[in-house]
């Protein structure tokens, strides 16, 4: 088990966002996250990448538990992510974003950095080279220097996934990737993230609204609403059951039941 | 023109006009070739050079707002001045001149750490209001210490921040402020300020670069504060106050925020055009907080804001500062 959240509640205030989420990941596989806006998914990547430390319940990664600990150390343990509303440097440069995520990789000390000594000049090389091999592999290499800002959003959100494998993650959490996006720039998403599972041995948490993605590329779907797993199954079950119909759709009114019957 | 800039964006001419300013850093005073009086404004510069690009690192590449630079300052000046004139031997003060200047750097930077607890909490307007409040307290404290003279201030250092011990320590500032900002330090300070909570997901550890660059940031005020107060041979409380730390916020404002460039141009500038309009007496006190409006409204980034002579920026990183294609050409290739 990659990936396992043990019940995990997230309560703000008197609202609860997550209830006794029991959510298993196996390493390699696809699983996507789906539910109506508001059911508590991204809270739950919160949860997963230490942005917040649930109110009860643990998240164990690789057998290790790593609920409480800083983000950026989970980070370093290997989970990756993209954000809903990109989160880019949008300053810097698009080489810049994808250097900034060899942070902890770079083994050099602050003595190193301040008299650019020792490990400093082969590490920084070595980060170079290792993120314009990442823009050539995500076709961005020609933007090397571009700021981040001024690309048009399909290429932001590539930029997101890019910057996100920079630091070498075995689990990538890709927050509502196909956002914002036209179909032919979805069927270049799919491809994209089908590619780097491959590519790069990836197992993938993904939330997504567009179901055709959800559908194309997820082995295993989970259905979350108020903050808790409704369903859990393939895609064929996922779209045949009722309850998430009902989630997404409303209940029936009382009366069209008497119908039925 | 075009000579100039070439010129300057070579790297071999770097060392060359470095060691070409150390000579004549040493021949200035020796053979009088400038009066008294710019040699005493050309050290201006060097210190306030120090103290502009030390603000700059936190205010301008890592995007907070610390408004009690000052305060650092005072620690620098107040622990040098007290080695070379109560504990180190006052014949040989010369020698263990640079040993004070560290030490004072030192002292500024333990109380940049304090600082920086408060900054992994808080930003902006509440974290200005706790540097703020910091300064001041620094401030009182040395108002009421008698050891050394307290609201009198304290006076009995030598003249040892000559022309060469400048610009030995503004060279040597610059190019360790350099090398951090070029390093993956620099990098996640830039990251803090574009987008914090996605810097941590990127592996930052958004903490220690903060308190890294408080105690940068703070033990280069303490250096400049140092160099100033054997400078002067007198320094008492009330020159580091607020309007001392609003005059180092001017410099790097003025000189444009993350731009190291920029801190040495804003920081010339300053300390020339506050003796040059030094005739108008209290109109200048008019004339340079208008400039400063003046150029908030048509150069919001200051003059030099976010961009960086390649003279500054260390070979290794050349190859992401070819020339950025037009957004035109990014947009047709999508």
């Amino acid at each position: 088990m990659l990936l396992e959240t043990k019940g995990v509640t997230q309560r703000f205030g008197g609202i609860c966002a997550v209830s006794e989420l029991n959510l298993k990941v196996e390493a390699g596989e696809v699983v996507g996250v789906i539910g109506p806006n508001g059911a508590g998914k991204t809270t739950v990547f919160n949860i997963i990448t230490g942005v917040y430390n649930p109110t009860a319940g643990n998240v164990y990664f690789d057998g290790t538990d790593i609920t409480g600990m800083s983000p950026h150390r989970i980070a370093a343990k290997g989970i990756a992510r993209t954000f809903q509303n990109i989160r880019l440097f949008r300053g810097l440069s698009v080489i810049d974003n994808v250097r900034i995520a060899h942070y902890t990789a770079a083994k050099y000390s602050t003595i190193e950095a301040a008299l650019h000594i020792g490990r400093f000049g082969s590490e920084e090389r070595r980060i170079l080279d290792s993120s314009h091999d990442l823009l050539n592999a995500f076709g961005l290499e020609q933007y090397a220097s571009a700021r981040a800002a001024d690309l048009p959003y399909g290429l932001q959100r590539r930029l997101e996934i890019a910057r996100a494998l920079a630091i070498k993650p075995e689990l990538l959490l890709l927050d509502e990737p196909a956002a914002g996006m036209n179909p032919r720039e979805i069927d270049s998403l799919i491809g994209l993230i089908r590619d780097i599972r491959e590519t790069f041995g990836l197992t993938i948490l993904l939330i997504e609204h567009q179901m055709r993605l959800v559908m194309s590329i997820c082995e295993r779907i989970v259905v979350l609403d108020f903050g808790a797993t409704i369903a859990e199954g393939s895609p064929e079950e996922i779209r045949s059951d009722g309850r998430v119909i009902e989630a997404y759709l409303g209940k029936k009114q009382s009366g069209e039941v008497s119908c039925d019957a | 023109m075009y000579g100039i800039r070439s010129a300057l964006s070579s790297r071999a001419t770097l060392p060359v006009l470095l060691f070409a300013g150390f000579l004549l850093s040493f021949a200035i005073p020796a053979y009088g070739l400038l009066d008294l009086y710019v040699q005493l404004i050309i050290i201006y510069i060097g210190i306030n050079i120090i103290l502009a690009l030390s603000l700059n690192i936190v205010n301008g590449y890592m995007g907070e707002f610390s408004v009690g630079h000052a305060g650092f300052m005072s620690i620098g000046a107040y622990v040098s001045a007290v080695l070379t004139v109560k504990v180190f031997p006052y014949d040989q003060a010369f020698l263990f001149f640079p040993a004070a200047i560290i030490a004072g750097g030192i002292a500024a930077a333990v109380l940049g750490l304090v600082v920086a607890i408060p900054s992994f909490k808080t930003r902006g307007d509440y974290l200005a209001i706790v540097t703020l409040a910091f300064s001041m307290i620094i401030k009182s404290v040395f108002d009421n210490i008698d050891y050394v003279g307290g609201a009198r201030g304290f006076t009995g250092m030598d003249r040892l921040t000559t022309l060469p011990m400048t610009y030995f320590w503004t060279v040597l500032s610059i190019w360790v402020m350099r090398n951090f900002i070029y390093s993956k330090f620099g990098r996640g300070m830039l990251a803090i300020r574009e987008e914090e909570i996605a810097a941590e997901m990127m592996t930052v550890d958004t903490r220690r670069v903060k308190a890294l660059a408080f105690v940068i940031s703070s033990f280069f005020a303490g250096i400049a504060g140092a160099l100033l107060a054997h400078m002067l041979q007198f320094i008492n409380p009330r020159m580091f106050d607020i309007i001392k730390s609003t005059d180092i916020l001017i410099m790097v404002y003025l000189g444009g925020i993350g731009s190291i460039t920029g801190s040495i141009i804003g920081a010339t500038l300053f300390t020339v055009l506050i003796e040059v309009l030094r005739p108008l007496e209290m109109w200048r006190m008019v004339l340079m907080p208008l400039l400063l409006v003046v150029l908030m409204i048509y150069r919001p980034l200051g003059i030099m804001g976010l961009r960086e002579l390649k003279l500054f920026i260390p070979g290794h990183d050349g190859a992401c500062l070819r020339d950025k294609p037009d957004k035109k050409g990014i947009q047709d290739a999508s």
